[in-house]
């Protein structure tokens, strides 16, 4: 039986000849993401802000009418609602503010969400209404920092791992890799203005840990090969490594992202936005791995020194004396 | 490296097994097919969000339990003086900012006081430490001052306690299988599976259920009450309903010398006799009893303020003494509300007032409908998966495969020995762990692959392919356990979820990607003993 082989054994592809114009586009992209962040802003969902988001899917219409819906929400009286879909065109979420007074009367909320609802089901025979949900202030605060301290910590925790394993220009490496990875997601939430919400953190975290796969696979193949070619130059044993490692690459990246093609074509909608922002991670993260923690490694001065055992001053003396005798 | 010794074989089988056994009575749930019941059946919980329902957050407020606690104080301190040897005369009492404070009226008594007083203020554990501090200012003036430790200490027993009533309360409503867990140092989590409508519930728990009976000061004039200025040894109470008070905003109470109406056996809805209007009829255990037919003898032709929750609901006048233990509160009910006061005070007050701070309500057409297009989904992953597989590495694919199928049939098990619950976040553990268990098969076909192109023999290359590739795979995840413990600890609910899969996945991928693959191919090689593999 003949097996599929993608890579050709032996491929030499320069990668690392073009680090610099690679590195100054993802250095000028994440500068944008942040940019982007700023000005723009991500699209927090109620769990980071507070609020009340009612879920609805309008089963026998096509698309839901979004304009008109703002329009009669609006005249409610809550102020501005955020309309968008999500998955399907049919399906909508509500998101409005909690009505002022509302941390001393829940029944506010309640009174809102019914008002919302039956508004639009009197219009709309067909509505179903899929969910609700009502973050105060005071958790949506708590849940904010606890999720990107989580996240902060994670990163710098495994950078500090792969520093002890290897070298710490890997940790720095890593963890370059990783705020590259987590900044440009971000810019593409910022930039699309996907709802971002604390499902999207953990698809954040998951994101994380493909990237992270990937450069301590790569590494670990650097570190190998430090230890047998002593003499060969950085940026040609960076290529070899990453040249050596290419098959597996593309293999386990083409491997997740069946899977998730699956998960985006076939799965619930609710689970949308979470697989996109993974499969970009994919991308993203196999990119990084390459373009970003490798060549950082010719920057930081990695050699051949950290992984091969030197000979102690008192071994080379004794040496010295047993030679001369 | 490629030995492995029958006793190995059998325990990795056996735990293979074992594992795989833990997740069959789950996977039966979701096939709708019978699980024999005289087998134990560990299960996993659906999260919310998948399987539809309400998950409430509920928050308790610690201005009661101070409130209370200065209340209860004043009442020990009074009674304590008065009983004392030498009796002790005070006066100018108030519990202002948090405080007792109180003036003797002889100087002279202050260490008999402090002597008198000293008992009321230790813990009621053997941990010596005091929950109040006293001071003496200006040679007379007594100040008690809860410490923060008896403070945190009386709001953790009151959240104890709340906990309990918020069980009771949602059990009464009929709901099926809640969960109610105390979160940190105020909080409760109430999540009932299946319930897309929580109004209900949130009434009832909002519902603190403080059921006082006082006597009203007739010698209050009414624009003092008007003003908010309580005459000494009362207190103004709003009224719950002022069209039926006539016109009254308010009522002055005496503080001291009323009843608390906790002490009861039953509480229902009823009607009042006189006008046929929704009443709540309640019956006092025999202290409580006693208690009530002592006031209501004492105070014949005087009236009484049925308070609840700080608000007056009724205050009519004492006709008679009420001997029998029982006893009906009107004040404007439906049938409903009567009906969930009658609820509320049956499972006893809420030691604290909660305050929903977090509410999430998902469908339960959206939760089933999320679970089978899931299932779909990862069906047709899993196939495309592993076609892939199989058609790139063979033979050795088809090895990755079954310890692809056994690592997710592992998850499961262990999760539901664990108990613990699969929520939308999971899946993404679960989906990465898959990633990571494919990538460590990838990588050791891919080493194995490449040591046969250096020309090393079968045996070696296979043994080779497993060593050096068992490094990376080893510090990724090292890595990602380092990770998901500190999503753990630190993060909060989808999070956690998140970390929770993926700290069982990693250890169950590792022992399924490397070390179960290892021992099929050295079974393989063993027996077949080829002299080129297809890879």
């Amino acid at each position: 039986m003949k097996l599929l082989k993608l890579i050709p054994d032996n491929t030499n592809i320069r990668f690392l000849r073009w680090r610099v114009p690679f590195y100054s586009v993802s250095l000028l992209l994440m500068a944008l993401s942040v940019g982007l962040m700023f000005t723009k802003g991500l699209n927090l969902g109620v769990d980071f802000i507070g609020g009340q988001m009612i879920r609805a899917t309008f089963q026998q219409t096509p698309a839901a009418p979004v304009a008109e819906l703002r329009e009669t929400v609006g005249k409610l009286g809550y102020g501005e609602p955020i309309i968008q879909q999500f998955g399907k065109p049919n399906e909508i979420s509500i998101r409005m503010k909690l009505p002022e007074g509302s941390e001393n009367d829940p029944g506010l909320a309640d009174a809102m969400a019914r008002k919302i609802i039956s508004t639009i089901q009197a219009e709309h025979k067909d509505v179903r209404i899929d969910g609700i949900d009502s973050v105060s202030g005071k958790v949506s605060g708590e849940l904010f920092s606890s999720g990107m301290l989580a996240l902060a910590l994670a990163s710098v925790a495994v950078a500090a791992y792969i520093w002890m394993r290897f070298e710490w220009q890997f940790g720095v490496g890593a963890l370059f890799a990783l705020v590259h990875d987590v900044t440009l997601t971000m810019g593409m939430f910022a930039l699309t203005q996907m709802e971002f919400d604390l499902n999207i953190v953990a698809a954040l975290l998951t994101l994380i840990g493909y990237s992270l796969n990937d450069n301590i696979v790569v590494y670990d193949r650097v570190r190998e090969n430090l230890k047998k070619y002593r003499r060969m130059p950085m940026p040609e044993l960076l290529d070899l490594s990453v040249n050596e490692t290419l098959s597996r690459t593309v293999v386990t990246s083409l491997s997740l992202l069946i899977t998730l093609v699956a998960l985006l074509l076939f799965g619930p909608d609710v689970i949308f936005g979470f697989t996109a922002a993974i499969t970009l991670g994919i991308f993203v993260g196999t990119y990084s791995s390459i373009y970003m923690a490798t060549p950082i490694l010719i920057w930081l001065k990695v050699d051949s020194g950290s992984f091969v055992q030197q000979e102690s001053e008192i071994d080379r003396q004794e040496r010295l004396a047993r030679e001369r005798s | 490296m490629l030995d492995f010794p029958r006793w190995k074989q059998a325990w990795y089988w056996f735990v293979t097994l074992a594992c795989v056994a833990a997740a069959l009575p789950s996977l039966f749930a979701i096939g709708n097919t019978g699980w024999p019941s005289f087998l134990p059946r560990p299960m996993i919980n659906l999260g919310l969000d998948l399987a539809g329902g309400s998950h409430l957050l509920l928050e308790g407020n610690p201005d009661q339990v101070r409130r209370q606690r200065l209340e209860s104080m004043e009442e020990s301190v009074r009674s304590r003086l008065r009983n004392a040897p030498a009796r002790i005369r005070i006066g100018d009492i108030s519990t202002r900012n948090g405080s007792l404070s109180f003036m003797l009226e002889d100087p002279s008594q202050v260490d008999a006081t402090r002597e008198q007083i000293l008992p009321l203020t230790t813990g009621a554990g053997l941990t010596g430490k005091r929950d109040w501090d006293i001071r003496v200012e200006d040679g007379s003036r007594f100040v008690l001052t809860p410490t923060e430790a008896g403070i945190d200490q009386a709001v953790s027993d009151a959240m104890e306690t709340a906990t309990e009533v918020v069980r009771k309360r949602t059990d009464e409503l009929g709901t099926r299988e809640p969960t109610i867990i105390r979160q940190g140092e105020r909080r409760i989590v109430v999540q009932v599976p299946g319930l897309d409508n929580p109004e209900a519930l949130k009434n009832l728990l909002g519902q603190t259920a403080q059921l006082e009976f006082k006597l009203v000061d007739t010698a209050a004039s009414p624009t003092d009450i008007a003003q908010g200025i309580a005459p000494p040894g009362s207190e103004i109470v709003p009224y719950a309903d002022p069209a039926k008070s006539g016109g009254m905003p308010a009522i002055a109470v005496k503080r001291l010398g009323g009843i608390k109406g906790d002490q009861l056996t039953d509480a229902k809805q009823s009607f009042g006799q006189q006008n046929n209007e929704p009443v709540v009829s309640i019956t006092f255990d025999q202290q409580g009893g006693a208690k009530f037919a002592k006031l209501t003898t004492e105070n014949v032709n005087k009236p009484f303020a049925i308070i609840l929750d700080g608000k007056v609901l009724s205050a009519p006048n004492i006709n008679e003494p009420i001997l029998g233990g029982s006893a009906q509160i009107s004040g404007s009910f439906t049938v409903e509300s009567a009906n969930q006061l009658a609820i509320a005070l049956r499972s006893g007050a809420l030691p604290v007032d909660l305050k929903v701070v977090e509410e999430r309500t998902v469908g339960p057409d959206l939760g089933a409908d999320s679970i089978n297009k899931g299932l779909v989904a990862m069906l047709i992953g899993t196939v495309a998966l592993m076609t892939f597989i199989i058609v790139t590495y063979g033979r050795f694919g088809i090895y990755a495969c079954v310890a692809l199928v056994i690592n997710v049939l592992m998850i499961l098990g262990v999760m539901a020995v664990a108990n613990t619950t699969l929520t939308l976040p999971g899946i993404a553990g679960f989906v990465l762990t898959i990633g990571a268990a494919v990538d460590a098969n990838v990588l050791i076909n891919e080493r194995i692959r490449e040591e046969r192109a250096k020309g090393r023999r079968v045996v070696q290359a296979v043994e080779l392919g497993y060593k050096e590739a068992s490094r990376a795979i080893f510090d990724a995840n090292i890595t990602n356990v380092i990770a998901a413990v500190i999503m753990f600890v630190v993060g909060s609910g989808p999070v956690r979820g998140f970390a929770v899969v993926l700290m069982i996945g990693i250890v169950t991928s590792v022992f399924t990607a490397v070390t179960l693959t290892r021992m099929w191919v050295a079974g393989w090689l063993r027996k077949a003993r080829p002299a080129d593999i297809t890879l």
